[in-house]
């Protein structure tokens, strides 16, 4: 019976692609969305991530996640450094100071301070320069993005193309002047600002005074640490906030699910992209099970049994509920790959096809069942009637 | 019962529930169909003809009386096996065709063989070979879309016939079709499907055809008024 139920699926052509193209829509919104959710969930702690190397971060305890900078007293880094287990502790400077262009324009930054002797915490990937060179005077790493994009010179002619910022040139920090030395890849940040680095001294030039400086305390252990054990020690011996990594990477990411609109933006957009697509799919399945009532009739009263039926109604719900997930799920796929280099944020882990996947059978499931309904209730005679 | 009656109505009653109006469609019918007979039901619309082949046919139930057909009775069945009697025994030809349009002629004629569990291209085989007898062995490839009204009742016969059921309920087979292809198609289903060992049963209100009839009953709200063997008798 399975190729009569795929004759009498594929020979109503509107209908068929309607219910698919139904599912491809649930499907791609599915995993759309999601997929760019994810990929603004990942680059919120792209900072943490970036500088992968420390086991621990030390910061003031109310920080709630890694751009809320509350800064600390500079002595809080010999106070770490004098935990029991910490192997090595460095300074790290974080924050958002105005770039003044070569046009005249102001341009916000994130800038990033490394600890002067080790660099420790510099950028993952150098594409031009060397970290080295920011020892050399008012020496600054900036990331491609930012040298290509927000800090790129203007075009010296109108409408022409702005020229990037390369090795050599300079801009100004907080009316201190600053030498690019390098060019360094980095991961998006949630907000898209340019980002700098340089010494952590030269950094504390460049910020406007303040009593207090110091942004992070990164903290190496001793081999054959408990991280959490340490970070506990730093904790009680402190009174600073210490986390893992991992740790710091959930805090921040918890607080933009709690504090921020972006869940729920997105979940509506899923939410919605579920109904729509249950709707269209649903009711073109069910359209389509009615028009062919009178065949499922016929099979009946031929001597069909309702679990042939059934089969058959289900054979037909797997068959588009598949074609349409594919669809749906190649579509994202393929709109992440054009978008692979440009701002939007996307990320498509296996996750999603998962969570897609049960969206979408749970579609078929409520369209064939309302279908499988109407054909186990079908009486028979319904064929004697002209 | 003798062996050479296929189907044995003994008052047959059938009432339909419309929304508190009670309706008899059948109120007490008594009649029997023997082997290798053509028997007509006619009547007005509404008289309960398609009522008592539904009957007969085991696709409805009864309110009470008895319906034997070749022995068995339906209604004492489980659902299961009275689906397995139909599709073995039984063979269907409907007013309107009821082909599967988006089948071939071979694969709507294979269907009941199908159900039977024959394979698939076994089936369809068999099924281009019956549609070989009823004179379509060029269209087997054909969609119904692609076939004429008459044509089209052809290769709903030869679904018919293609399981070798021993009764054949038709249900207005000629209604759709204008006088000269109905009366071939009336040809057809007594020179192919009519023999010793099958009995056939008509519903029609067509006068045209009733002389292909070995039989008559003509019904009127719900009672058979007479059984008659030729058409002066009505």
């Amino acid at each position: 019976m399975n190729h009569i139920a795929l004759k009498m699926l594929m020979g109503d052509r509107g209908k068929y692609l309607g219910i698919i193209m139904g599912l491809t829509f649930a499907s791609l919104i599915m995993t759309q969305q999601p997929a760019i959710f994810v990929g603004i969930l990942s680059r919120m702690p792209s900072f943490i991530v970036d500088l992968g190397y420390p086991d621990i971060w030390v910061m003031d305890k109310n920080v709630q996640f890694v751009d809320d900078v509350k800064p600390m007293q500079d002595t809080e880094l010999y106070r770490v450094r004098g935990v029991t287990g910490v192997m090595w502790a460095m300074p790290i400077y974080k924050g958002m100071l105005k770039a003044r262009l070569a046009n005249g324009m102001f341009q916000t930054c994130n800038v990033i301070g490394l600890d002067d002797t080790t660099l420790v915490g510099g950028p993952p990937e150098m594409l031009a320069g060397k970290l080295e060179d920011l020892r050399r005077s008012d020496g600054v790493i900036i990331d491609i993005d930012g040298a290509n994009s927000k800090l790129a010179n203007p075009a010296k002619t109108k409408g022409g193309k702005p020229t990037p910022l390369k090795i050599g040139d300079t801009l100004e920090l907080n009316d201190k002047r600053a030498i690019v030395v390098g060019i360094a890849k980095t991961t998006k940040t949630f907000q898209s600002q340019p980002v700098i680095y340089t010494t952590y001294s030269r950094a504390m030039r460049f910020a406007p005074k303040e009593r207090k400086m110091l942004t992070f305390v990164v903290v190496k252990a001793k081999p054959g640490q408990d991280l959490k054990l340490l970070t506990k020690r730093i904790k009680d011996s402190t009174g600073l906030a210490a986390y893992t990594q991992q740790e710091f990477i959930e805090l921040t990411v918890m607080y933009f699910l709690k504090n921020t609109g972006i869940p729920i933006n997105f979940g509506v957009s899923v939410l919605f992209g579920f109904i729509v697509g249950a709707a269209i799919a649903g009711q073109t399945f069910y359209n389509f099970t009615l028009e062919n009532l009178r065949q499922f009739g016929v099979l009946k009263a031929m001597g069909a049994t309702n679990g042939a039926l059934l089969r058959m109604i289900l054979l037909q719900a797997v068959l588009v509920g598949s074609i349409g997930y594919g669809m749906g799920v190649g579509l994202t796929a393929l709109f992440g790959y054009s978008m692979r280099n440009t701002v939007l944020a996307f990320k498509f882990p296996w996750q999603l096809l998962v969570f897609s996947g049960v969206g979408i059978t749970l579609i078929c499931m409520f369209a064939a069942l309302l279908s499988i309904i109407k054909v186990i209730r079908l009486e028979p005679a319904i064929v004697f009637k002209g | 019962m003798s062996a050479e009656i296929a189907v044995d109505c003994r008052a047959v009653k059938k009432v339909y529930d419309t929304g508190g109006d009670k309706v008899v469609a059948l109120g007490g019918i008594d009649l029997q169909i023997r082997l290798g007979e053509l028997m007509m039901l006619v009547g007005p619309s509404g008289c309960g003809k398609t009522t008592l082949i539904s009957v007969i046919a085991g696709i409805l139930n009864q309110d009470s009386g008895l319906c034997e057909v070749f022995g068995h009775d339906l209604l004492k069945m489980h659902n299961g096996e009275k689906l397995k009697f139909r599709s073995a025994n039984i063979g269907f030809v409907f007013q309107a065709y009821n082909l599967l349009p988006a089948l071939t002629a071979a694969e709507n004629v294979s269907i009941p063989l199908i159900l039977n569990g024959v394979k698939r291209k076994e089936a369809e085989k068999r099924g281009a070979e019956v549609l070989e007898q009823v004179g379509l062995g060029a269209r087997i490839k054909a969609l119904p879309s692609e076939l004429s009204g008459g044509q089209q009742q052809r290769v709903a016969i030869a679904r018919a016939l293609v399981h070798n059921p021993r009764l054949i309920v038709c249900d207005e087979p000629t209604s759709a079709l204008d006088h000269e292809t109905g009366h071939h198609v009336m040809e057809l289903l007594k020179e192919v499907a009519l023999h010793k060992d099958r009995a056939l049963v008509i519903v029609t209100h067509d006068a045209r055809i009733f002389s292909f009839a070995d039989r008559m009953a003509k019904m009127d709200d719900g009672h058979i008024e007479k059984v008659v063997s030729s058409m002066s008798e009505l």
